[in-house]
Parts: C-alpha cells; structure tokens; sequence
C-alpha cells in the first residue's frame, strides 16, 4: 500500500483554496470537462427533440434534468480532480452520455403514458424518468465516496475473501428467497421490499466476485499456468486445479437453473474464464470454459426438451428465439414486438419522442435499447454501441498500462463484463443470441443497476488513474 | 498479462462488431418486412392518425364518418345509428384489431388516405405538416329504396329471419338497393375498447343465423320458378313466341324416371297452354317438358349468358374490387346436367327447367337476370361506387357503366318483358303491381324452391323489373328464406315497396 488506509474520521476533507491539481493532469481533466459538456448539450437537445414531437413545442425548462445530470456529473468531475486527477478522460463523459440518454428516454415514456394535454403538467421527478434522475445522484454519488476513500485500488485486494463471501451470498440470496420476495418476469433475480423498491443483488455480486477471482487468480497463476500437460498441441491445466473453475461452473449453472436467468449464468461464467484466460495467459482456459458453458447449455436445452421442469423456460426463450413470429401474441411477443420497434426505426429513426416504443414490453427494462432504436434508427444506436465500445476499450486499456497484476486483471475483467453484458442484452433484443434478461447498462431503468456500474466506473476511473499518473507521484491525487 | 488483454479488447471488438452487423440486418435489411408486419400495431396507429374518409350517398347521407376521440387512436370509426344496421353489409366495418369488411375494406386505400390516387394529398402534407383525411366514398344506392328494402324484408308478413333483397339499375347496373337479413349494428365492431369489439365479433359469429353473411351476394339456393325466366328464353331464341303451344297437363315424367313432377297448387294447367300462359300461371310441367326438349347445351348456354357460371362480378368499382362475399359474388350454377356417357339427363333436367336439382343462384343474380331483360337483353355489369373524392373535393374516379354481355336478342327480351308483365298483372306476382304511378309497369316472376318435405320451409323468390314509360328503372330481387307457404306473394310485396322506392328518388333526382 503506497497510502497508509487511514480511518473515515481522520480524513481532512478540506477544500483548499487552490485545486490540487497536478499540472500535468489539467490538460486531461478539460478535455473530461468539455467532453461532459458536450454529452449534457446532446441530453438537452435529445429531450427538446421528445419535447417538440410530444408536446407540440419546446417548453421553457426543457433542459432542466440534463441540466441537473449535467450539475451532478460535474460535480463527479470535481472529486475527479482532487483523487484521481490522471483519469483517462473518455470513461466519465461517454458513461455520463449514456446516463443521461436513459434518463431523457425514459421521461420520454412516461410522457407516452399520458394523454397529450396531460403531459405538459408532467415534472421531471415523476415516473420512471423521475426515479431514474434521482438514482443517478445516488450513484454518481457512490463512486464519488468510493473515489474519495479508496486512493489506490490494491486496498481492494484486503477485502477479496469478504467480497467473495458477500458475492456468492447475494447469488444465492434471490435463489432460497420465496418467489413472491425474489420473482420478477419469471426470473428469480430480485430482493423486493414490498412495492416500494427492489434491488438485483447480483449487480453487486458482479462486482464483488470479480473482485475476489482478481485477487485469488493473482496469487494462483503461476500454478494455474505452469502445472499443465500437453495435448493435441495445448496446454491443459491438472484436474485438481480444474477445482475452482468447477465450482463457478456449477454456480452458474445453478443460477440458469433456479434463478431461470441464462444472462447472468453466461455474465458470471464468462467473466471467470476470462479472467483466468488474463491471469494465466492459456489458450486451454478459454477452450475449456466455452466447452463447458456451451455444453452446460447444450445439456440444459436437452433437458428442457425431454425433461421440462426447471429447465422449461430456458427450453421456450431457445425457441422463441429460433422463431418469434411463430407464437407472436404470447411467447413471441417480446422479441418479435422489439423487432418490429427495431424495424420500424430504420436507418434514421422515427426522431426521439416520434416512435411508439410503449408498444415493446419492458421497454424502461430489458428491451429499451429496442425502444431508443425505433426513435433513433440504426446511426443512432451504432454511436450507443461506439459509446459502450469505448468504455469498453477504455477500461482494458486501464488494465494494459497500469503497473500491477491485481489492478490488470480487476480492469480486465470488469472491462469485459460490461461489454459482455451489453453484448448479452442488445443480442437478445434484436435475436443475435437467445434473449436474456438482463439490465442495459446506463440506459435501463432500475437502480441497483445504476448504483453498481457507476461503482464498476468509479474503480475503472481509479485503476487508470494509478496507470497514468507518472510513476514519480503517489496515487489518487495525493501529493508529495 | 497484457498478450491476453489485448486479446480479450480483439474479442470484444468482434462482439460489438456481430452486434453492428446483426442491427444492420434487422434495421436495414429486413426493415420494412417488420414495419409492415401484420402483428405490428404501429401500422394501425397510424392509420389512425388520419381521420378516414366518408361514405356516403349522392343526397348527402352520411353512412360511416370517422370523429376525433382523446384516445391513442385519433379517429373513431362510426355509423350513423338511424342508418348502421340497414348498410351493414354494404358499408361493412373498419375495427381496429379485426378485419375491415364491405367499402370499408374495398376501398381501404382511398379512406384512408393511402391510396396512390391521393398521393398529391400527402405529398402537400410533407409541406404543411398536416394529416389531410383520407378520401370520400359516394355510393350509387338510393336512400329510400334501400329503407323500403331494410323495413319491408325484416318486418315481412311470413315471419322469414333470413332473406335478402337486391336492386339494381337496369341501364346502368348500379346497385339501388342491397339488403341482406338479419343485420347487424356494425358500430359494436369499431369500438376502440377491442376487447369488447372481439366479444361483438366473436358472438355475431356464433349467431346460427350468421348476420355477417352478406345473402345478397353470397348465398346460393334454388331459385324455383325463377328459372323460367331463363327456359322461356332459351325456347325464344330457339324459335319459339309468346303463343307458341305447350303440353301442359297435370303430372309430368321425364323420360328415364317413375318420378312425377306435379304443378304447384292451385294451378290451373291444361293439356295445351301458351308459353305466355305456362309462363304466366307458373305452370311446371309444361316447362319441364320444354327444358327436356331444348336440351341441356342450350338451356346452359342461354344461362351463362344470363350470368350463371360468372366468376368475375365484383360488386363495388367497376375498375377495382368489390365488396366480398368470399372474393367475389358467389357463382350461380344449372349443377350437372349430363349423364355420365355425356348425354342429357333428362330427369335432373326436367327439374332444373323449374329451378329445382342442382340450379342454385343468389340474389344479385337474380336481380341480374330482370335487369337483362328490362334493358332490352343487354346485361350491365353491377357496381356500388359511384365517385370517389378527395378530402379537397377533387373527383378521383367516376363510374362509367358497363356492359357485362349480351344475354339475348333485343326482340326476345321484349317478349320477356311483355310475359314477366303479364305474371305481374294477372298471374302469380300480383302483389308486385304499381297501378297509381304514371307510365310505370312491373314484370316479374316469382318462385318458391322447395327445401324439405314439406312446404313450410320453401324459399321465397321474386325477381321483377319496373318500367317508366317504356324505359327500365328498377330491376328487383326478392329471397326470403323458408318463408313457408306465401313466401313468393310476400317477395313480390316487398320487391314493389322497393322499386317504389327507387322511382321516388330517381323522379327527386
């Protein structure tokens, strides 16, 4: 530890009349702050566009959550410079984009939800756009306190086994809970409290595993990496070191099973083999891992086909996937009422706030990257993907640059996880792959979602400061 | 580590890379195949966002007019209530989640403003940003013929639930009057609350009695005596005249059966009898005679031309498609009329000269049949569009008549009309007769098809035409079904009642 980890209360959180800002790091915060700038005016214009289409005119305060997201984001930026003032600049402006877009179409639906006289008496902290605002702030606002209080990223490593421990209970936690507490859309993946709220334990126990596996990789991957036998040309591991990956396997598989949710299954699996794949640097791994999980599913159609029972409705999402016009009011429905927004958007798009995308279910969940691309057509769902892509290569490149192995593999593998799960989702949606449920990052509606990938941002942001501050100043903006 | 991490950035380049190709194939490539796809409510609502077009009848009748809702939908598609159950079949019903019927679905395109006549429309609406509405539809029928028909068919005195009754213009073959019975209130069906919508549809379905079924075009049965009309001009164009001498008699038996073919009751029917008269008491064995003698080649030849067998009437625009009864005006047919050798059937032949057997007709082919005869033997094709106009009232379409073929020579035609008057004024369709309108004579023939054993469930038929001044105005068909015994009396009331309607709004005209 190159700060010594020093107790919340001791912390001096004292605004000094000058920033502290490195000078060599100034030039990367502007662009960060010109970057935000320029995402909240395209927020803005995103909800004038809804605004003239919806409501006939633009109102006066059409700008008012972008400007609110705007404030908030800032405000992130300006923590940015005081603890992590080497952060790649791309990651908070392109993730703040993506935000705020979300907010803009979900607002979008809730004006959709009322008659048209009715929507201009519509505030900004109603319904799902409401909500999603202000779970914004409390996100933004997490990874600020994990940005303030976690100066270098190792500090993680002290906590693996409690994070590992924490991750498996919040897997499971959903799978023993009574249906009525933990199902929703058929998926076991929720701790609901009453109708008030309800959180999706697994968006943490992605962060938390992944946490635990980066560290536990770390220390086993001259094992892993050495101890192998030779065939057909490659490298495969010892049975007994087969042990762990055996037991994510089952969870997954577990979690296909009792939690109804193949998403998450192949989220959680693929996230493990990757970061062993990064750890040991064996092909054999990654051959292993896709023989598994493919076989895994494999087994699991066949069982759904002859068996049914709890393999039943992944059996039916395979179907529905192969052919979703064919039961298109019931099982079909959802993908082929997605496809159909899809389609129906085109190229251009039916201009924001000019589609009907209430006609997709579950459009502020799963299916709102179908919903935003009925309004935005194909170029505007290409520049979301650009967007994720980023972020995306953004945290890998974190993993590259920074110096040690538990921060290479932590950005690696949670860099991977969120474009895996944005590969997951947006392929269900438009019937790459069966569809899955699982949240868009950003863009869905929901806050554990939010809350836990502004976190999984927060330690991206802190991983690449550590790769990019000059290796003759301490880490997280402290001074020497 | 960082061989694998630049590996693991490859793979999510390819991942994001089937994502952009896979959006590709669905936004681009297979686009319009999900735009336009029948589950894609899209489509529906916009369809809805323009207000659709009028039908409506030259007076100014207003029969389905669309009117602004706050719903998600624009436009409520509704017919006026005085009018709704007497053009049901005829307008049809537009709802939202099942199958449009009639003018509604014929001419969809041009209601609802899609049509490429009203490109210009829309074309100005690029500029304007409006949703001009979609295109008016005027009907050729006559208001008061069509309410006669309405009233008298479902209030007839022989207690029929089901019938039909059709008028067609002579000279120009447009449709006067259609009536299909029972009817429906087709505004259940339009409803925005589909739910409800599907509930209306669903029991007027399992209705026995089928109200959607539009009998005027679309039922077929025995037209009876009807089909005398057509056997006495066979035998005219062969030679025969209005005095040519039949046998008659009482009984009648085919060559090659034991069955006996008796006249109906209460007719009197001697061994030598006209063809005037035969045709003018409705005498069956002197005309079973005569189909046997004329033979099957002739009597079906004389038919076809009559407009049996005509698979392409379509009863809406004469350059576009009509109002279905599956696609078309069901076929009307002699059945078969040959032994297996290929030689006549005298037996089923001898029946079907008296519209019995196998010969089956609707109600529009009846109406056909008078209007060929009132209008000198020239047959028009029939039609219910009379002009189609724009929202901006510009002309889009006008009916121009025309001819569906020539049925018989001019001079048999006449002697037709001439024989028809004759069963209207001294025979069997005296309840068809107009005596207290200047100029104005009926012709007709009425019929009554046997259907079971006994005679309480024959069918009813008139089919009758009206003259002014020697010029045709109104050609009538009747059918009442298992009307029982008066059924034909009562077809030739109700067909009066309706020509009478369509004089009054041809001299109001």
């Amino acid at each position: 530890m190159s700060t010594p980890a020093t107790p919340i209360a001791a912390t001096p959180v004292v605004v000094p009349a000058v920033p502290r800002v490195p000078k060599a790091a100034r030039a990367t915060r502007r662009t960060e702050l010109s970057l935000l700038i320029l995402g909240m005016i395209m927020v803005a214009a995103y909800l004038a566009a809804v605004e003239a289409n919806m409501l006939g005119k633009i109102t006066p305060d059409f700008w008012v959550p972008a400007g609110l997201l705007g404030a908030t984001f800032a405000a992130l930026h300006v923590v940015i410079r005081f603890r992590a003032p080497f952060a790649d600049p791309v990651l908070l402006p392109a993730v703040a984009l993506l935000n705020g877009l979300g907010v803009a179409f979900l607002r979008r639906l809730d004006l959709g939800r009322v008659k048209a006289p009715e929507r201009e008496a519509l505030t900004i902290f109603t319904g799902d756009g409401g909500k999603q605002l202000i779970w914004t702030l409390i996100a933004v606002f997490g990874a600020a306190v994990f940005l303030w209080f976690i100066r270098d990223h190792r500090e993680i490593s002290k906590y693996a086994w409690t994070l590992g421990l924490a991750g498996i209970v919040l897997v499971i936690l959903p799978m023993l809970l009574p249906a009525s507490i933990s199902e929703v859309n058929e998926a076991k993946l929720w701790i609901k409290f009453g109708d008030l709220f309800a959180i999706q334990p697994g968006e943490f126990a992605k962060l938390a595993l992944l946490a635990f596996f980066a560290y536990y990789l770390v220390r086993k991957r001259e094992v892993l990496a050495l101890a192998s036998r030779r065939f057909m040309g490659i490298d495969f591991p010892r049975g007994r070191d087969l042990g762990p990956v055996l037991v994510v396997w089952v969870m997954s598989l577990m979690v296909l099973v009792f939690e109804k949710d193949l998403g998450t299954s192949l989220l959680y699996f693929g996230m493990f083999v990757v970061t062993l794949y990064i750890a040991t640097e064996r092909v054999s791994w990654l051959i292993i891992g896709l023989l598994l999980f493919f076989g895994g599913a494999g087994l699991a159609y066949f069982l759904a086909e002859t068996a049914g029972g709890p393999f039943a409705s992944f059996g039916k999402r395979v179907d529905v996937w192969l052919d979703p016009f064919e039961d298109p009011h019931k099982s079909g429905y959802q993908l082929s009422q997605s496809l159909m927004g899809l389609g129906t958007g085109g190229m251009f798009g039916t201009g924001p706030g000019a589609g009907n995308p209430l006609l997709v279910p579950e459009v502020r969940n799963d299916f709102i990257f179908a919903g935003i691309g009925e309004e935005v057509g194909l170029f505007g769902l290409t520049a979301l993907l650009v967007l994720y892509l980023l972020v995306v290569e953004r945290g890998l490149r974190a993993g590259l640059t920074v110096r040690d192995s538990f921060g290479k593999l932590l950005a690696g593998g949670l860099a991977f996880t969120l474009g895996l799960q944005v590969f997951v989702i947006i392929g269900g949606v438009s019937k790459l792959i069966p569809l899955t449920g699982q949240t868009t990052p950003f863009l869905s509606a929901g806050g554990s979602s939010l809350v836990a990938n502004w976190l999984l941002v927060a330690v991206l942001l802190r991983i690449s400061d550590a790769a990019r501050t000059p290796a003759t100043m301490t880490l997280g903006g402290a001074r020497q | 580590m960082n061989a694998p991490l630049r590996r693991v950035g490859v793979v999510v380049l390819v991942l994001f890379a089937m994502l952009f190709i896979n959006l590709n194939w669905v936004q681009a490539y297979k686009a319009d195949e999900y735009r336009t796809s029948p589950y894609n409510r899209r489509v529906m609502l916009d369809e809805y966002k323009r207000q659709r077009g009028v039908i409506m009848l030259a007076g100014g009748l207003q029969l389905a007019v669309s009117s602004a809702t706050d719903d998600e939908l624009k436009y409520l598609r509704g017919y006026p209530e005085q009018t709704a159950q007497q053009y049901a079949h005829i307008v049809g019903y537009k709802p939202v989640n099942i199958g449009a019927s009639g003018i509604e679905q014929s001419e969809n395109d041009f209601l609802a403003g899609t049509s490429d006549k009203l490109f210009g429309d829309r074309f100005r609406d690029l500029f304007t940003g409006e949703q001009t509405a979609g295109g008016n539809v005027l009907l050729t029928l006559s208001p008061t013929a069509q309410e006669q028909a309405f009233k008298e068919l479902n209030g007839n005195r022989v207690g029929a639930k089901k019938g039909a009754v059709v008028a067609l213009d002579p000279a120009t073959g447009a449709v006067k009057a259609l009536v299909s019975m029972p009817s429906f209130d087709p505004n259940q069906l339009s409803s925005h609350d589909v739910n409800a919508a599907q509930a209306a549809y669903n029991q007027l379905l399992a209705n026995p009695d089928k109200p959607l079924a539009n009998r005027a075009i679309s039922e077929i049965e025995e037209p009876g005596s009807v089909m005398k009309i057509v056997v006495a001009a066979a035998a005219m164009e062969s030679g025969a005249n209005q005095e040519t001498v039949l046998q008659g008699g009482a009984t009648y038996q085919a060559p090659g059966t034991s069955h006996q073919i008796p006249n109906a009751s209460g007719v009197n029917c001697p061994e030598q009898i006209t063809l005037k008269q035969a045709l003018t008491v409705s005498c069956n064995t002197a005309f079973a005679r005569l189909g046997v003698d004329l033979g099957s080649k002739k009597l079906t030849d004389t038919a076809t031309r009559f407009g049996f067998y005509q698979k392409d009437v379509q009863v809406g625009r004469l350059n576009g498609k009509g109002i279905e009864a599956g696609p078309t005006v069901s076929e009307s047919v002699l059945g078969k009329l040959t032994t297996s050798s290929g030689g006549d059937d005298k037996p089923t032949i001898a029946l079907s000269s008296i519209g019995q057997a196998s010969v089956v007709m609707t109600p529009m082919q009846g109406a056909m049949i008078a209007a060929a005869v009132a209008n000198n033997g020239q047959q028009m094709r029939p039609y219910l569009v009379q002009q189609l106009i724009g929202a901006d009232t510009t002309s889009h379409y006008v009916a121009d008549p025309k001819p569906l073929q020539r049925s018989c020579d001019a001079a048999v035609a006449q002697n037709l009309q001439q024989m028809m008057i004759s069963v209207v004024e001294n025979g069997t369709g005296r309840n068809a007769r107009i005596r207290d309108i200047g100029g104005v004579v009926v012709g007709g023939k009425t019929g009554t098809a046997e259907t079971g054993d006994n005679g309480e469930s024959s069918h009813g038929w008139f089919v009758g035409f009206a003259l002014k001044d020697g010029q045709p105005v109104a050609a009538v068909a009747v059918f009442l079904e298992n009307a029982g015994r008066g059924g034909s009396a009562e077809a030739a009331r109700i067909a009066q009642q309706v020509m009478r309607g369509v004089i009054a709004d041809k001299a109001g005209n």
